[in-house]
């Protein structure tokens, strides 16, 4: 679901902010942020608008997009139905009904905020609903535990990606298309307004990055995310049926040390590097878990 | 509508002069909104075609079906005992053998029966409770008598709808179902919770109880989480499952965790591959070796399905006087086994009047209803019989008692059958009314949901 959400939100700002100078639009940004190129273009001969939105939205074979990610959500949801709550589940079905019966017509451009708007509601709600309805035990635990594993391995994707597209107009910096591509990224994530009270009149790489990265205000931020994981890690550990779990805190220490970094620092030390070193860490923290709880190897 | 007709029954006037100040579009209105709310609830049963698997709904007709207080409790008393009796046979076909021995029921027909299984002999279970969980498909004759059609005592489906359709019915038409004195369905779960910890192993005082499912692609899931739900246990397929030193444990987050008692919807083929179907992706290696030793229990027990069978049915009268020297509360349906000469010579000479019924299958198939079918089905079904006499018992048509139903905006009569649920570990309960399934296709006497069925609310009056 978050990754259905967080496309929504690609989408949609990609269609609203990130035009040229042109004021064209160019999409082929989104397929290399997904790595997508090489399976789009098997289908497609050209990234236009049409296109990708479409291979994001319906396409049911691209892993990537919304209608196989909220797909996937509610088989999950299903195999564990026992477990969530009777909204939860009614809220995903009737979600997931709803993308499939969606047709290219719905996919206009005229239409694509609003449906972005739709779907980052949908998701929203399947949230709150969550928060409002689940049992807290080692279910909510877990959910949270993916919840925010999740946010961080797409927050810095985000930036990687988006950071390299920036870089050949570095020396452009403060030109009116940088401008509106760092706005572009900061809405992306619903960090604009946020950014903005923090740094009224500054907009440099450094801060835009670091603020999305870093702030531990920012809810989608990775510091934010690392820290909900080591929280929602001591609570659940605190269950007497896991008396006997011993989990290995490595990954996760790594990642606080990574998050602990000054904006400046992960920017000298060069930002793709780090990143690197963030999305291992989750790699590991993940595998980590599947281990040491699913006893998957 | 529901007025002016001197038939209907007198315990139903309250509720039909409720339905009669309604319009038949407000009726409409409301079912099909129900229908809305079973598909967002995902309420559905699974088909499958060669590309796709399809959710459908069971389709649901907001007209109840009305139950009077005394014939409930003819039912209910009928069911007990047929339960009781069902579970003396299998105690006594895989101990003693008394009823063999002495030919009441032919040896032959029970052991070399694909459903009986020979691995069960000697195994004692508590309270000798085989089959925990029964449903009985009634059907209602032009004399208005209540016969039992079919003994489902393996694993019985249907009773989640029973319960979601109140649940349904409640939202639909609070007008309708305030203050009528309904019997209520909601508590099966704790019914079927504590019956399955009564027939734990004795040792165990809190048992672990689960419910196994084959997994999200059964066409039954939806009832697998339902049940699992309402009795807050543990939803499990085979894979979550170990045996070690004959024990079943669950693997889970913390660790191995003992379990005593297992509400299985798994047939007895794909339980275990050690034991059984070695093919089997479903079960759990050693899953019978535990149950042999006595450290789980199994709901229901391995090998009832030699007690509901079609031919053991035939005898199941005989079983009931034989085991409990009680009359049978409930009658059948007169059968004719074709494994005997003369019910063989009956079925071949009348098959144009006779339902015809293969002995193995279940879910309607194979059924030919001799006065609907064309010269050519009847010659082919003839061949079958004569080719292979023992797979079959014939019956007279048995004309279907009829409940109004909304077809296409208006109410018209279609014919019902109706399966309670009878819960069974120390002592037996029966849910008030069970799922009443309806032919939705005019004229049609088939009500499985694989051949045009859907369902009613069953209620039961106080």
């Amino acid at each position: 679901m978050e990754r259905a959400e967080n496309l929504a939100r690609i989408l949609d700002v990609n269609e609203t902010f990130a035009r040229d100078e042109q004021g064209a639009n160019d999409w082929l940004p989104i397929l290399k942020l997904h790595r997508d190129e090489e399976a789009f273009f098997e289908r497609h001969k050209e990234a236009t608008s049409e296109n990708v939105v479409r291979f994001y939205i319906l396409d049911s074979e691209n892993p990537n997009s919304i209608i196989y990610s909220v797909k996937a959500a509610r088989e999950n949801a299903r195999s564990i139905r026992h477990l969530v709550s009777l909204e939860t589940w009614m809220q995903l079905n009737v979600f997931y009904n709803w993308v499939a019966s969606l047709t290219a017509r719905n996919l206009r451009l005229s239409e694509l905020s609003r449906l972005c708007g739709r779907i980052k509601e949908g998701v929203q709600l399947h949230s709150g609903i969550v928060t409002g309805t689940l049992y807290r035990d080692q279910v909510w635990s877990f959910y949270r535990l993916g919840v925010f594993t999740e946010l961080a391995d797409q927050i810095t994707r985000l930036v990687d990606i988006k950071y390299h597209a920036l870089l050949p107009s570095w020396q452009d910096v403060g030109s009116p298309v940088d401008i509106a591509q760092w706005n572009a990224l900061l809405r992306s994530v619903s960090a604009y307004h946020g950014y903005r009270r923090v740094f009224p009149a500054r907009m440099t790489p450094t801060t835009v990055a670091g603020f999305i990265l870093l702030s531990p205000r920012f809810p989608r931020s990775l510091t934010h995310c690392v820290s909900n994981i080591e929280k929602t890690l001591d609570e659940l550990l605190t269950n007497e049926d896991l008396a006997d779990i011993s989990f290995p805190r490595d990954s996760l220490e790594t990642l606080k040390e990574l998050t602990g970094r000054s904006p400046d620092d992960v920017i000298r030390g060069g930002l793709h590097e780090y990143l690197d070193e963030v999305q291992v860490a989750l790699l590991a923290f993940g595998d980590q878990m599947a281990a040491t709880f699913f006893h998957v190897h | 509508m529901f007025g002016g007709d001197d038939d209907a029954a007198a315990h139903t006037e309250s509720i039909r002069a409720r339905l009669r100040e309604m319009k038949v579009s407000t009726l409409k209105r409301r079912a099909q909104s129900s229908d809305r709310e079973l598909y967002n609830l995902g309420i559905t049963f699974t088909v499958y075609s060669d590309r796709d698997a399809i959710d459908r709904v069971l389709p649901f007709d907001v007209i109840p079906r009305v139950l009077s207080r005394d014939d409930w409790s003819h039912i209910e008393r009928g069911c007990i005992q047929r339960v009781a009796a069902l579970n003396r046979f299998l105690h006594d076909v895989y101990h003693e053998q008394h009823i063999l021995k002495d030919g009441t029921v032919p040896a032959e027909l029970v052991l070399r029966n694909s459903n009986f299984r020979s691995e069960m002999k000697g195994l004692d279970l508590p309270h000798g409770t085989y089959v925990s969980i029964c449903g009985i498909d009634l059907v209602r004759d032009g004399q208005g008598v209540f016969r039992v059609l079919e003994d489902n005592a393996r694993t019985p489906s249907g009773v989640s709808y029973v319960v979601e359709n109140r649940h349904l019915m409640m939202r639909a038409f609070p007008d309708l179902t305030g203050n009528v004195g309904l019997r209520q369905v909601s508590n099966y779960g704790m019914h079927l919770q504590a019956a399955l910890a009564e027939i734990a192993p004795p040792s165990v005082s809190d048992p672990n109880i689960v419910l196994m499912s084959p997994g999200v692609f059964n066409s039954a899931y939806f009832e697998h989480v339902f049940l699992a739900r309402e009795m807050g246990v543990p939803l499990v397929e085979g894979r979550d499952l170990v045996v070690e030193d004959d024990c079943v444990l669950m693997k889970t987050t913390g660790g191995l965790r003992r379990v005593d008692v297992i509400y299985r919807r798994v047939d007895d083929a794909f339980l275990d591959p050690e034991q059984f179907n070695p093919k089997s992706m479903l079960g759990v290696h050693g899953l019978f070796r535990a149950y042999k030793a006595g450290n789980v229990s199994l709901a229901n027990a391995v090998g009832t399905g030699v007690a509901d069978d079609k031919a053991v049915y035939a005898y199941m009268p005989r079983i009931v006087r034989y085991y409990l020297d009680e009359e049978p509360i409930l009658q059948n349906v007169d059968t004719h086994l074709c494994r005997e000469p003369e019910g063989l010579a009956y079925t071949l000479a009348h098959l144009d009047e006779l339902v015809i019924k293969p002995v193995g299958e279940s879910g309607g198939y194979g059924i030919v209803v001799g006065p609907k079918s064309t010269r050519a089905e009847l010659e082919e079904c003839r061949a079958r019989i004569e080719k292979d006499p023992a797979n079959y018992i014939s019956q007279p048509v048995i004309d279907l008692s009829v409940c109004p139903t909304l077809i296409d905006g208006a109410i018209e009569p279609r014919h019902v059958d109706l399966r309670p649920y009878i819960v069974t570990g120390k002592e037996s309960w029966v849910l008030p009314g069970g799922l009443t399934r309806v032919a939705l296709r005019k004229g049609s006497l088939v009500v499985n949901s694989s051949q045009g069925g859907g369902t009613k609310d069953t209620w039961v009056l106080e």
